[in-house]
C-alpha cells in the first residue's frame, strides 16, 4: 500500500482528501504545517504528497524547497492543492519541484485524475 | 409528458440522429428538454413536442437535438489512446507517409473538442519531426452549441483539470479568472463542422487517422454497423481506427479488427490480412 501524506491547515479539507484517497487505497498520514510534513518526512518518506500552499509556520513552497534538499527528498511525488490558482504560482511550484497542482476547490474526480497522471494509480 | 409524444420523440432522434433512447429515460428527456421548452416560451413538454411535430422549427429543432446530445468529454480521456497515438501511431504515420508528407485524422463526434485539442497538443509537443508536414485535424458534431464551446477553445477550471498534465495547461492555455482558452495557435489547427454521423462521410475526405470514441454505445446496431462501414470508405487502406473502451467492431462489422497489442485500436480487415500474407510470404 502507497503512502500519502496530506499537508493543509485545514481539519476538514485533510478529512474529505482522506477520505478520497483511502478509497483510492492509499495509507493516509496528515500534518497542518510545512514544519510538521518535514518531521513526518524525517520519521518517513511518503510516496506521495497532497500539498496546501498558505500555511503558518511554514508553507507548502518553503516545505517543498527544503524536501527536494534532503536525502531521499526527491523521491516523493508532489502534487499541489491550493487556491493558489494563477499561472505565476503554478510555474513557481513546477520549477520548485512540484509534479501535478490541483487548483481548489476539488473534488474526487479530479484528485484521481491527477494521480492517475503522475503514475500513482 | 404523454406517452405518445415520448414514443415520437424517440423515434424522432433516431431517425435523425442515431440516438437510442430506452423507455426507461423519459426523466432524462424531461430535465433537458424544460430548459429548452421555457427558451421558446412553449408551455410544458407536450407543447413543446407537439410544436416540432407540427411545424419543426429550424431551430427548435436544433435546440432540441443538441439537448439530448451527452456532451461530457475530457483531455487526454483514458490517457493510454493518446500515448499510443504518441508512441505507435504517429510514428507508423510519419514513416509511411514520408513521400506525400501529409495527415489527416477525423475526430468523430468531438463534442466541446477536448479529444481534438488534446490531439493538436500532441503534435504541438512534436512538432520537431513534423516539419514541412501537413496535418489536418477535422473535428465534427451534430450539436451546434457544443462546436460553439469547441470553437470559442474555453474551458472552466475543473475541466482542464480531468485529465491535462499541469505542464500541457500553462504552455497551451490562457487564464481569465477561472476560465481557461486554448492558445490561438492551438486552435488554428482544428477544423470544426456541423455533421451529422447518419450523413454521407463522402464530402469529408479520405482519413489516416479516425478518432470515433465512446459515440457508438448510443447507437442501436444497425447504425453502428452503417456509421462503421462507412467510415471503411473513407479511410486510407493503412489508416486506423480508435474506439472507446466500451465499444468493439466484433459482431457489429467485418471491416475492421483490432490490433495486435493496441487495445481500441482497429485497422481494415483487408489490410491486415495483405499485411499478414506479406509477412508469410
Amino acid at each position: 500500500m502507497k503512502t500519502c501524506l496530506i499537508v493543509d491547515d485545514s481539519k476538514v479539507i485533510r478529512m474529505v482528501a482522506r477520505r478520497i484517497l483511502e478509497e483510492l487505497d492509499f495509507s493516509i498520514i496528515e500534518a497542518a504545517d510545512g514544519e510538521k510534513a518535514m518531521e513526518a518526512c524525517r520519521i518517513r518518506m511518503p510516496d506521495a504528497i497532497l500539498l496546501d500552499w498558505n500555511m503558518p509556520v511554514m508553507s507548502g513552497i518553503d516545505f517543498l524547497r527544503e524536501l527536494r534538499k534532503m536525502n531521499g527528498g526527491d523521491q516523493p511525488v508532489v502534487v499541489f492543492c491550493t487556491t493558489e490558482n494563477d499561472i505565476e504560482h503554478i510555474r513557481e511550484a513546477l520549477q520548485a519541484g512540484a509534479n501535478e497542482y490541483i487548483m481548489k476547490p476539488f473534488d474526487s474526480d479530479i484528485i484521481q485524475a491527477k494521480f492517475a497522471q503522475v503514475g500513482l494509480l | 409528458m404523454k406517452p405518445e409524444n415520448f414514443a415520437w420523440l424517440c423515434r424522432y432522434l433516431q431517425e435523425n440522429t442515431g440516438l437510442v433512447l430506452g423507455s426507461d429515460k423519459m426523466y432524462l428527456v424531461e430535465s433537458r428538454l424544460m430548459p429548452v421548452a421555457r427558451k421558446h416560451l412553449v408551455d410544458g413538454l407536450d407543447a413543446l413536442i407537439e410544436t416540432l411535430r407540427s411545424r419543426r422549427p429550424r431551430e427548435l429543432e436544433r435546440d432540441v437535438i443538441d439537448a439530448m446530445m451527452t456532451n461530457e468529454s475530457f483531455f487526454f480521456r483514458d490517457g493510454k489512446p493518446f500515448e499510443q497515438f504518441r508512441q505507435f501511431v504517429l510514428p507508423r504515420m510519419l514513416q509511411s507517409r514520408a513521400t506525400e508528407r501529409t495527415i489527416r485524422i477525423w475526430s468523430a463526434a468531438c463534442s466541446t473538442g477536448q479529444e481534438p485539442y488534446s490531439i493538436a497538443m500532441i503534435l504541438k509537443e512534436e512538432e520537431a519531426q513534423l516539419a514541412g508536414w501537413k496535418v489536418d485535424i477535422i473535428a465534427t458534431d451534430i450539436s451546434h452549441e457544443a462546436l460553439a464551446r469547441a470553437r470559442s477553445g474555453i474551458y472552466s477550471q475543473f475541466e482542464v483539470q480531468r485529465g491535462l498534465p499541469i505542464q500541457l495547461l500553462i504552455k497551451y492555455f490562457t487564464q481569465d479568472g477561472d476560465r481557461w482558452q486554448i492558445v490561438p495557435e492551438l486552435r488554428a489547427m482544428v477544423q470544426f463542422r456541423e455533421f451529422n454521423l447518419l450523413d454521407d462521410f463522402g464530402p469529408l475526405g479520405r482519413f489516416d487517422v479516425v478518432f470515433c470514441r465512446n459515440v457508438l454505445i448510443y447507437f442501436d446496431q444497425a447504425t453502428k454497423a452503417s456509421i462503421l462501414e462507412r467510415i471503411s470508405r473513407i479511410m486510407a487502406p493503412d489508416g486506423l481506427l480508435y474506439l472507446g473502451g466500451a465499444e468493439t467492431v466484433l459482431g457489429v462489422t467485418d471491416r475492421f479488427v483490432p490490433l495486435p497489442a493496441h487495445r481500441g485500436i482497429y485497422g481494415l480487415a483487408a489490410e491486415m490480412q495483405r499485411m499478414r500474407f506479406a509477412a508469410g510470404a
